[in-house]
This record gives structure tokens, sequence and C-alpha cells, in this order.
């Protein structure tokens, strides 16, 4: 198993409550989630805005700590591991952000933000940039721009660099072709179709977009409101629904097709 | 797609060329101050006392712009000026950047218990008023080139602090530092290698803008006679003494004022100017 | 039928740079609803911000006419054209939490416009807030006139946005990418009522999206732009059976599908984007831009 996920509970600082003295109250996010992924399975993981599914990311790549429960990568349990710990372990599992322009360094180099991880853990660099863009797609001359001299599409796809020239075994994306129009969506995700085939990775993909999943994911698990409603093979989420809210969810999916009854 | 914002072109860096002209001129005339000063600035000689500026009638050939009521030489006390002005700037500017933008960073990068000292720590000092702290300051620590930039620092660092807190506030919830840890940085190397660029633009502005500060306040204390000894020329002693003889002469009060002006815009508008041009995210 | 809304030949272009929009012409009729599809940078939020007057500070009209109910906007003093607009057309913006007014409640957000442009009394105003939260399903309106809009989900807002826009009964409205920052479920709730506002009022409708899923639930017709250029007008049926722009089609055929996974998200071929390109160059060339 890649990742093993049992009872996580997740609360933050509520600051928009937050009293004038002392300290902000408890929000429950995550409500106590177990689900497992096994190595090379891509799963997708959906839910809509205060599902918890952004919150869900980041604990798992322990950018958050869990307030109770467990998260096992690779055998090993990162539930409360300190960021030394985690250190040697960060090579392996990557992220993939929402929004490029805020995910890249403005003040970087395209050639700089994909060195810098591979940096970090003393690998060498040389020829590790170029070959990263190639996988994604992009001229090696790209090495010398900045993100902001590039397109929505091309900003994802040094994301996506970013992640894989570490070689990891696990890569997390969050939501990463919601900011995207159709024609580089579809090309994101193809992209991301072939390393995941190639380079024999383990895929968490959030998302909002039911269609996207079903296209990209071998299972399903659906948030609502910091617990599973439903996890099942992606296939059988689409074919026989369970939960009254994946329903919901799947009649409210605007079709391109004016043939749809969309009651 | 073609995007024809690109197509906008960024007007030439006009403010840029004319505010580093001033400021390189100011400083060649400093450092060459006694070469090219054509009097002595402290020789005083009664006889010549209120000389008005060249181009007008009964003026005596050497001294350019005038001479105050002792006979010294307003150009060459101005040229002489320039180098405590840009002495105090220099200094003074760099070392309250240094001590406010590391505080500022630090509260607003690390937040928690740091920022919470240091933003605390600001709040008690900005309540002091800061003119007056600073009279007390050098009353304490008497008057002279250091003390002035001991007060200047003291009472400005609180500026850099507050605004590099904000904005490494801002850039800390940039998922690119989010990236950053992902990908196993530490928290100390995250804050110089991927916010420190970021909030450097802000800092040399704050910087530019600090120095032109710093010879305000250089003149205000010299106006208020609290700066360096009497007789080494200041801008501000001028303008302090040309305030009492405005009416027989003008000029004494009037060209350290301008000179002032110019070099105080030109520190502040450098700031802009360096920020439009070499900031690859604005470019 | 007479268009309410007739745009004909529409430049707009950089002050000083390149083109926006590249002579744009379109109706929309009352009682119909008529979409804008293209990806960002397309120019089609701009030609809804040309209507209404409110192009950014870099933009500019360079060329053609605006009708508006028979009156061509674009030669009338700008005064008029602010009255007449503000009379007749309302905007239901993108974003429901920038839209309002964090530090005002709700009630005078909606009434202002009634009150300061139109005339109305108060009581009258108030009455037709009350009437129109209603109408978009608020519960309690009447509480719900006293609230910021922090204290509303963002579905609330937009309803709210909806009501605020149907106030004054307008003959246009502008719809720019209304359900895009809300979450699937909501999108449809407020598609619904967005349509069911728009045929009881008998509104002229133009909804900016670039959501050809949502195209096909709420328009009776479309504009298919690329880089300014209109591309494709087409009633809407007759574009989701047979596309006639291949790039129209190719669009078509990279909006995901749950239904149809792996005959859909497919890439917009590199010939059809070479294609469109040289037919936008071929166009500023025969144009003189």
């Amino acid at each position: 198993m890649m990742y093993q996920i049992r009872d996580l509970h997740l609360s933050l600082p509520d600051m928009t409550r937050k009293p004038i003295l002392g300290h902000a109250p408890q929000m429950n996010i995550l409500k106590g989630l177990s689900f497992d992924i096994p190595k090379g399975a891509v799963l997708g993981i959906v839910g809509g805005s205060g599902s918890g599914k952004s919150t869900l990311g980041r604990a798992m790549v322990r950018l958050l700590e869990p307030t109770a429960g467990q998260i096992m990568f690779d055998g090993k349990d990162i539930s409360h591991a300190s960021e030394d710990e985690l250190r040697p372990l960060r090579k392996r599992f990557q992220m993939i952000f929402q929004d490029p322009m805020s995910s890249l360094n403005p003040r970087r180099r395209v050639g700089g933000i994909i060195a810098g991880p591979l940096r970090l853990h003393g690998v060498d660099v040389s020829g590790k940039v170029d070959e990263a863009l190639e996988m994604v797609g992009l001229p090696r001359h790209f090495a010398t721009r900045y993100p902001h001299e590039l397109s929505g599409g091309q900003r994802q796809r040094v994301g996506i660099a970013r992640a894989i020239a570490l070689r990891p075994d696990f890569i997390l994306a969050d939501e990463i072709v919601s900011g995207l129009d159709v024609s580089s969506q579809a090309q994101v995700l193809n992209l991301l179709e072939e390393l995941v085939r190639d380079l024999g990775l383990t895929l968490a993909f959030i998302s909002h977009d039911l269609s996207v999943i079903r296209r990209l994911c071998s299972r399903v698990i659906v948030l609502r409101n910091g617990e599973i409603v439903e996890a099942t093979e992606t296939v059988k989420l689409f074919d026989t629904p369970q939960a009254d809210y994946t329903k919901e969810l799947l009649q409210a999916i605007p079709l391109p097709d004016p043939g749809q009854t969309w009651t | 797609m073609r995007d024809a914002r690109a197509d906008v072109r960024r007007p030439v860096g006009l403010r840029l060329w004319l505010s580093g002209g001033w400021l390189s001129l100011l400083t060649l005339a400093a450092i060459f101050a006694p070469l090219i000063a054509p009097q002595d600035p402290l020789a005083q000689d009664l006889f010549l006392g209120r000389l008005p500026p060249f181009w007008e009638s009964g003026t005596e050939p050497g001294f350019y712009l005038g001479t105050d009521s002792l006979g010294r030489d307003v150009l060459s006390r101005i040229l002489y000026g320039a180098r405590l002005a840009l002495i105090v700037a220099l200094v003074a500017g760099t070392l309250t950047c240094l001590i406010g933008a590391t505080l500022g960073l630090i509260a607003g990068y690390y937040r928690g218990w740091p920022d919470r000292i240091i933003s605390r720590f600001v709040d008690i000092w900005m309540a002091f008023p800061p003119v007056l702290f600073s009279i007390l300051l050098i009353a304490v620590l008497g008057p002279g080139l250091v003390s002035i930039i001991i007060a200047i620092v003291i009472i400005d660092w609180t500026r850099f602090a507050r605004v590099i807190r904000a904005e490494a506030i801002s850039q800390g919830a940039m998922d690119y530092v989010a990236s950053a840890q992902v990908a196993g940085r530490t928290k100390f190397g995250t804050m110089l290698a991927e916010i420190l660029p970021n909030v450097l633009p802000t800092i040399v502005a704050l910087l530019t803008l600090e120095m032109g500060i710093a010879v305000i306040i250089e003149a205000i204390l010299s106006f208020v006679n609290l700066s360096i000894s009497t007789d080494s020329p200041t801008w501000g002693g001028m303008i302090s003494e040309g305030r009492i003889s405005v009416h027989q002469a003008w000029w004494v009060l009037v060209f350290p004022l301008i000179t002032l002006f110019l070099t105080v815009l030109s520190f502040s508008q450098l700031g802009e100017g360096l920020k439009d041009r070499f900031d690859p995210v604005l470019r | 039928m007479s268009a309410y809304l007739s745009i004909r030949n529409l430049s707009v272009a950089l002050k000083g740079g390149g083109p926006i929009l590249r002579r744009v012409s379109l109706d929309v009729h009352p009682g119909q609803v008529h979409g804008l599809v293209g990806e960002s940078g397309a120019g089609k939020s701009m030609i809804g911000k040309a209507v209404l007057g409110t192009l950014p500070r870099a933009l500019q009209v360079t060329g053609g006419e605006i009708w508006l109910d028979g009156v061509n906007l674009e030669t009338l003093p700008p005064s008029e054209r602010r009255r007449r607009i503000g009379a007749t057309a309302a905007l239901i913006p993108q974003d429901p939490l920038t839209a309002l007014n964090p530090s005002k409640r709700i009630g005078p957000q909606i009434t202002r416009r009634l009150v300061d442009i139109l005339g109305w009394s108060r009581a009258d105003a108030q009455n037709r807030a009350l009437e129109l939260l209603a109408e978009v399903h608020i519960p309690e309106p009447a509480r719900v006139m006293r609230n910021y809009p922090h204290e509303l989900s963002g579905g609330m807002r937009q309803r709210i946005l909806i009501a605020a826009a149907f106030a004054a009964e307008p003959q246009l409205i502008i719809a720019d990418e209304p359900t895009t920052a809300l979450d699937v479920t909501v999108q449809k709730q407020i598609l619904r009522l967005i349509a069911q506002m728009q045929a009881r009022h008998g509104t002229a409708l133009m909804f900016v999206t670039h959501d050809l899923g949502v195209v096909s639930k709420v328009c009776d017709s479309l504009s298919v732009l690329y880089a300014g250029l209109v591309v494709e007008n087409a009633r809407m049926r007759r574009f989701f059976t047979r596309p006639i722009h291949p790039y129209s089609a190719a669009l078509l055929a990279a909006t995901p599908t749950y239904t149809d996974p792996f005959g859909s998200l497919k890439p917009v071929p590199q010939n059809v984007i070479t294609a469109v390109e040289t037919e936008v160059s071929q166009h500023d060339r025969r144009t003189g831009a």
C-alpha cells in the first residue's frame, strides 16, 4: 500500500469567529476518514467547496498535521513526523497545485523552479531539467523564462515537471485543471495520464469535476463536509451511484448536449 | 492564443535616469568637494557678507551662489553639506533597512510567538512621537554624526518592520511556499530562498525612500541645532540660518532648500524607477 | 422579431495597441438567451463591458455600432448613454463576493439603483426588493435584507445579485460567468433560477461562459469567439449537432463529458489552431487593423 489512512481527523482554527481576546474556536474539517491507496492506483477525490478535499490533500503530503488518526506512507507512520524526519521521505511524494501562478515563484526562472527540489535532495541536476521539460512537452529554452511569460497550460506543465523531476513514487494533484481552458485542460490531463503510465506513479487526483475524474481515475472517494459518503470503483460510481449526494452531484453536471434531461 | 496585453509598451525609465543622474552628480560633488569647491566653506569675511548670486549686480568673482551674513560661500557650503547628507542617507538608511526588514520578515513569515513579540514591540515603539524622541535621544547621546545615525535607525526601523511583515504574510500564503515545503526545504531556507526575493523590490523601494527621509531628519535636527557642531556645513543648518535673513538674502535659504528637495525627491523616485525597471514580474 | 440588442462590427482595441474585439456582430432578442463562448483572452467578457460602457481604462471602442432598442449607443453623448443603460440594462457579475459591498447591508444594495437612478420612493423600493428576494427563493427575505454579505453563502449571494439585476425590470441583462465560482449543485439551482426569471420577465439575456455544458442548458443561440473574432454564430441545437467552424467542433470535443470519457477531452488539434490563427491575421489584413 502507498497510503493507508485511518480515522483521520483534522481541525483548524476558525479565524472568522475568533473573539477579540483569546483563541479562535476549532473547526472540524476532516471527521474520521479511512481509505487506502494501493501502489500504482489512480484515486479520484471529489467533493464540493467546503468538503475538505484540499485539506485532506495537504494532510497527506504533511503540509498540515492531523489532529487525530493515522497517515501511513509506504508502511511508515507520518502523521506526526517532524520536518527533519519527513525530509528524506519528501523526495518520494510530491504535489501539483491548483493555481500555477501562485505555486511558481514569480521571481525564478523555470529552470530554477524545476531544479530547486533536485538540489535540495542533493541530486545531480545536470540534464535533469531538460529531461523534465521534455517529458512535459515543453521546449528546452523555456528554462530561461519567468512563469508570467507562460500561458496557463504551460505554467501547469512546469508545475508537473517540478513534481516529476525527483521521480517520486506518489503525486498529489490538487484541482490542477480547474483554472485552465478546456483545450489546455485536455492536454494537461493527457500528459498526466501518460506520465502515470510511463513512470509507474501512484496518483491522488483531487477535483470538483466528475467528468475529469471519470477519465483519469480507477477509484473514487466522494467527500462531503469532511466525511466520505461513497468510496468505490469509478465505473460503479457512474453506473450505479449509491449515496444520494453522489446522485445529486452526477445529475447536476451540465453535459454539452441539449438532449440531456436536466431537472 | 495571442494575448494583446503583451503589446503595451512600458514607458522608458525617465525618472530613473533623472533621479539617478542627480544623485550621481551629488555623490561626485561630495567626494570631490575639496577639489571643486571655489571657497573654503568655513572661511568668514564680513566684508563679503550677503553677496548675491552671480547673475545679479554687486557680486564678487568666485562666489557663484552668493554668501551668507558671515561672508561664507553658499555653493561651497552646499557641496560640503552633501557629504554629511549622503553619509547619513547611506549609513542610516542601510542600517534601518537591515534591522527593520529582518524583523519584519521573521514576524511575517514565522508568525506565532516571534510575530507576537515583534509586533507588540513595533506598536509600542510607534506610540512615541518621533521628533521629540530623537531630540531627547541626541540630548542624551550628545550631538554628532553617530548620534544622528543612531537616532534615525531607532526611530524608523518600525516603518520597514511593518511593511515587510505585511508583504511576507501575503507571500507566505502563496502556494510556491507550500511547494518548497513539500520539496523538503527548511523553514529558514524557504524564507531566504523563496520569500526574500519576492519582498526585495519592496525593500529596495523602501530603502531609497528611507534614505530621503534620513536626509530630511538630519536637516530637521540641524535646523534645531542638534546635529553636528554648528560650524561644519549642513543643509539643515544653512536653511535655519537663511531663514533669519530671508528678506535681505533669499539665496542663503533657497539654494540649500532646492538641493534638499531635489535630493529627497530623487531618492524616492529612484526606488520606484528601479522597481519598474528590474522587477521581472512587472517587466 | 427585431433584436433588442444588436451589435454591428464592434471593434475594441488597446489604446495604442492591438485589437481585442475584431468587428463583432451579434443579436440578442427579447425573451431569448444568447451565449458568448470562448477561452480566456478571447474577449467574450469585453463585449458585455463595451455595451455597458465599463471597459477597462486601457481599452477603447474603435469602431462599429451598438444598437439598443433601436438607438445607436455609440452616437449618444456619454451622459445620455449612461442614463439609457442604467434604465434598461443590468449585470449579473461573476464573483458574488466582490460584487457586493462588504460593509453595507443587503437591503440598500438592492434598492439603491431603484431609488437613485429610477427615482422610486424608499418604501416602494423596499417592497419591490422583498418581492424579488422571495422570487429568487430566499427564505425569510426581510431578515436577509438586514444581513451583511459575509453572513450569506456563495449561492445565496448570487441569488441576491440576480434579484438586484432584475429589480428595475431591465430589458437586457448581461450575465458574466455567473456560476463559475459555484459548486455544480449550486450552479444547477442558479442556472435554473436565471432561466426562470428571464422567461418570466421576457428579458433579453446575454450569457458569457466558457462552459459549453452550461450553454446547452440555458442558451437559445450563441457566438463562439477566438482572439476577439466571432468564428461562428449559431442556433443552440444546430451548434451541438453540427458545429460548422472547425474550432467550434474542436472546442466541443475538448469539453469533458462523463458519459463519454474517451470520446471527450480531446486536445484542440494544432492544425485547427493554425487555421483559426490564419483566419484572424487574414481578417486583420482585410480590415487594415
